[in-house]
């Protein structure tokens, strides 16, 4: 695993396209094969660099959406990339980007925004659409390194048909010392939802997140305005601002 | 856009341009706001990236506490707004 003791010079490496999962109708996940990987933990992410045959570059953050935890390919990253209406680089690998396609980037970086799996505190993790990748990262990782920490999701999305990792989190929920997984709709709720659709607020908290007195670590992660909204509200809520980790990936439809 | 939107991410989006420069993760380190004094995660920043380079500001009082630029064979680094920066090296 990435700890951080000696780390080499951060440099490009060039990975290998060797699949394509399309998760919903605007985003895919990319799987790379990436020689001499240095191995990652759950929550850290990549830089993506994208150079036109001019030589102009464009580099973006996309989260590590795998586990590498008892994996048996310690070489494989897995992103999930969601594609930004207008945007430079997100179209490209939606849309272009091929199995067998080369793929430059560095990694992983970020250790703040990073869940162990021997930590035993309860999680609280939540995501603002595309923000729940790195948060699947360390749902998944909670899963192949048999993790007894209790671990709640709250999943915040536009519509059914926009949640990632649909299926699989259902599974999961469903499983034994699996996730408690709810999802809520700020613009479509599946038929029979009691709850209105709207953005989170404190009476969804109360109901659907572990209170303070459990002592969660709570990681936030989404559009900059939805991760302000939910870190206020835990906050409000009695959790330690301390205890609480946020990452922002900027307007909504942001690059992570 | 229905609402207004921060045109800020934060720290978190440095961590690559940083770790190339630092033999630590820089993001995962405190640092101590010039302006305000308090003590900021340096990816609890507010990170402006539509410039240039990237500019990251305190979030309680907004000054600027770096600054930095990518060139083609280079970096520049402007830590202007940090009176100290303590990392933790747990394995040394």
């Amino acid at each position: 695993m990435a700890r951080a003791a000696v780390l080499g010079r951060l440099t490009w490496r060039v990975g290998e396209v060797r699949a394509l999962r399309e998760e919903t109708p605007t985003a895919r996940t990319l799987i790379l094969h990436v020689p001499g990987w240095p191995g990652h933990q759950a929550g850290q992410h990549v830089d993506v660099r994208l150079t036109a045959p001019d030589g102009y570059t464009a580099v973006r953050s996309y989260s590590l959406a795998n586990s590498l935890a008892n994996a048996p390919d310690a070489e494989r990253v897995e992103l999930t990339v969601q594609r930004v209406p207008d945007g430079e680089v997100s179209p490209y690998l939606t849309r272009i980007l091929a199995v067998g396609d080369p793929l430059e980037i560095r990694g992983p970086v970020g250790g703040w925004f990073v869940w162990r799996p021997d930590r035993p505190e309860p999680v609280q993790l939540v995501a603002g659409g595309s923000g729940v990748v790195p948060l699947m990262a360390m749902i998944r990782t909670h899963r192949a390194a048999s993790s007894r920490a209790p671990m709640r999701l709250l999943y915040s999305v536009r519509d059914p048909e926009a949640a990632l990792y649909r299926e699989e989190l259902a599974d999961l929920a469903a499983s034994e010392d699996g996730p408690e997984v709810t999802c809520v709709y700020t613009r479509a709720a599946p038929p029979g939802r009691s709850r209105a659709p709207g953005r989170i607020d404190a009476d969804l908290l109360a109901a659907a997140t572990w209170p303070p007195e459990a002592g969660p670590s709570c990681y936030v992660c989404g559009p900059t305005g939805f991760v302000e909204r939910a870190a206020d509200l835990l906050v409000a809520a009695g959790h330690e601002p301390a205890r609480i980790r946020t990452e922002r990936f900027g307007p909504s439809g942001g690059s992570r | 856009m229905n609402t207004p939107t921060p045109a800020h991410v934060d720290g978190n989006a440095a961590a690559g341009v940083l770790r190339e420069v630092f033999a630590v993760d820089l993001t995962a380190a405190v640092g101590q706001c010039d302006n305000c004094g308090c003590a900021v995660v340096l990816a609890e920043a507010r990170l402006y990236t539509r410039a240039p380079g990237m500019v990251g500001r305190c979030p309680g009082c907004q000054a600027i506490l770096f600054r930095v630029v990518r060139g083609p064979d280079r970096t520049w680094l402007d830590l202007r707004g940090l009176r100290c920066i303590e990392v933790s090296l747990p394995d040394s």
